[in-house]
């Protein structure tokens, strides 16, 4: 009866830790609080060049995260990229000519959106389209345009 | 000619023979399995057979790949000037692959090799015949709950394993070599995915669990029932399900991180 009930322990503490395990894995080593947009509202804009940006990257204002992409089409009939971000509700008061920008994080980071609030006294609401926006640098075209330059420079000398 | 055409036809056919066992074999559990589970007492043991007794090892080895993966992974990210990247590194690595598959292998070693002899002995001394004889189906009383008992414990000790590694990883790094602790769990949970990585890190050890378990207890009960027979048919299940194992975490990765 002794050993049963040893090994009945033994069983609960290992179904115990394992299932701790499960629970350290959810909230330490993924990041469940951390800003799962649900309750949120939707902004729009469109970019002629997204870049390297991908569907999950952050959406922020002056460096703090307050949304994500959620998705990003190509708009046929304007031929423009068309980014759809979700927005926490706790920030809902970005004047009507906020701006938005793709940024990299460090030199070769990921690819994020920066919104810049404006002045107008009426705010973006959901579904709004963002109007001032402002593409992804591509480093390729940057790396042809100085190589461009550089070469016209050098003829002229 | 004849004689060499009539051994690769016999060989098929033997393969062919053993694989639909097999899967009879797995379907007749499933079908015994709400009766082991109305039996709550035989899965508790089976679970500290196979769970409990195997957690030492699952622990031991989940520390020391975390600590090595650490130190491998700070050397290379170091050149980059990327160190606080280790966590992400280690978690990732941890949590999609090596929490799973690792902690597969060394259950196929530990606790399948086991459960094969186990049975395989029962069958050989006709334990399990004379059970039949008394009327009680093996398949309820011996098979079944071990079978579930692998299932269940095989996804919490890959989770253990993986924390256990993660930890590991993080005495090594953040602990010795200077790593900055805060960088090292907020890029980490910045990139760790609770969905894409954690819950398909479940999934994988579920599908492992439940092939490591059927590839052991069928080894054992269609074992040939005499010392050495049992001795083939441990040493296959070992083999079969570290094969069985690589080979699905390869289709699953595909599947799941394309």
């Amino acid at each position: 009866m002794v050993q049963t009930r040893t090994v009945e322990i033994a069983v609960g503490a290992f179904v115990a830790a394992g299932l701790g395990a499960l629970f350290v894995l959810a909230m330490k080593v993924s990041s469940i609080g951390a800003l799962d947009v649900a309750d949120g509202y939707e902004l729009v804009a469109r970019f002629d060049n997204v870049g390297g940006l991908k569907v999950r990257a952050p959406v922020t204002v002056g460096g703090v995260k307050v949304g994500r992409v959620v998705a990003i089409d190509y708009d046929m009939d304007r031929y423009e990229a068309v980014v759809h971000m979700r927005i926490d509700r706790r920030y809902d008061r970005f004047p009507a000519d906020t701006s938005a920008s793709i940024l990299t994080a460090g030199l070769l980071g990921e690819q994020y959106v920066g919104l810049e609030p404006g002045g107008e006294e009426r705010y973006l609401g959901d579904g709004d389209e963002i109007r001032l926006t402002q593409s992804a640098l591509v480093l390729e075209k940057i790396i042809g345009q100085f190589l461009y330059s550089k070469a016209a420079g050098g003829g002229a000398k | 000619m004849t004689a060499w055409l009539q051994r690769l036809g016999r060989r098929g056919i033997g393969f062919f023979e053993r694989l639909g066992r097999g899967h009879l074999f797995l379907l007749r559990v499933l079908a015994a399995l709400p009766a082991a589970l109305a039996r709550p007492r035989l899965l508790v043991a089976q679970l500290h057979a196979v769970g409990v007794r195997t957690l030492l090892i699952i622990g031991v080895s989940g520390l020391f790949v975390g600590m090595v993966l650490g130190l491998q992974g700070y050397n290379t990210l170091v050149d980059f000037g990327a160190e606080e990247s280790l966590g992400v590194v280690v978690a990732l690595s941890l949590v999609r692959e090596l929490g799973p598959v690792v902690s597969a292998l060394l259950f196929a070693g530990r606790a399948g090799s086991a459960l094969t002899a186990e049975i395989g002995l029962m069958k050989a001394t006709e334990q399990l015949s004379g059970m039949e004889m008394m009327a009680v189906d093996p398949l309820e009383r011996v098979v079944a709950p071990r079978f579930v008992a692998g299932l269940v414990a095989m996804p919490l000790l890959a989770a253990i394993f993986s924390v256990v590694g993660v930890y590991g990883g993080w005495f090594v790094g953040v602990g010795l070599l200077g790593v900055d602790d805060g960088a090292f769990w907020s890029q980490m949970q910045a990139q760790v995915d609770l969905h894409d990585d954690v819950y398909n890190g479940v999934v994988k050890s579920l599908v492992f669990g439940f092939v490591a378990s059927w590839i052991a207890l069928f080894e054992g009960y269609d074992a040939v029932p005499t010392s050495e027979g049992v001795g083939r048919a441990t040493t296959r299940t070992v083999v079969h399900t570290a094969l069985a194992v690589l080979g699905l975490d390869f289709v699953l990765t595909a599947l799941m991180f394309e």
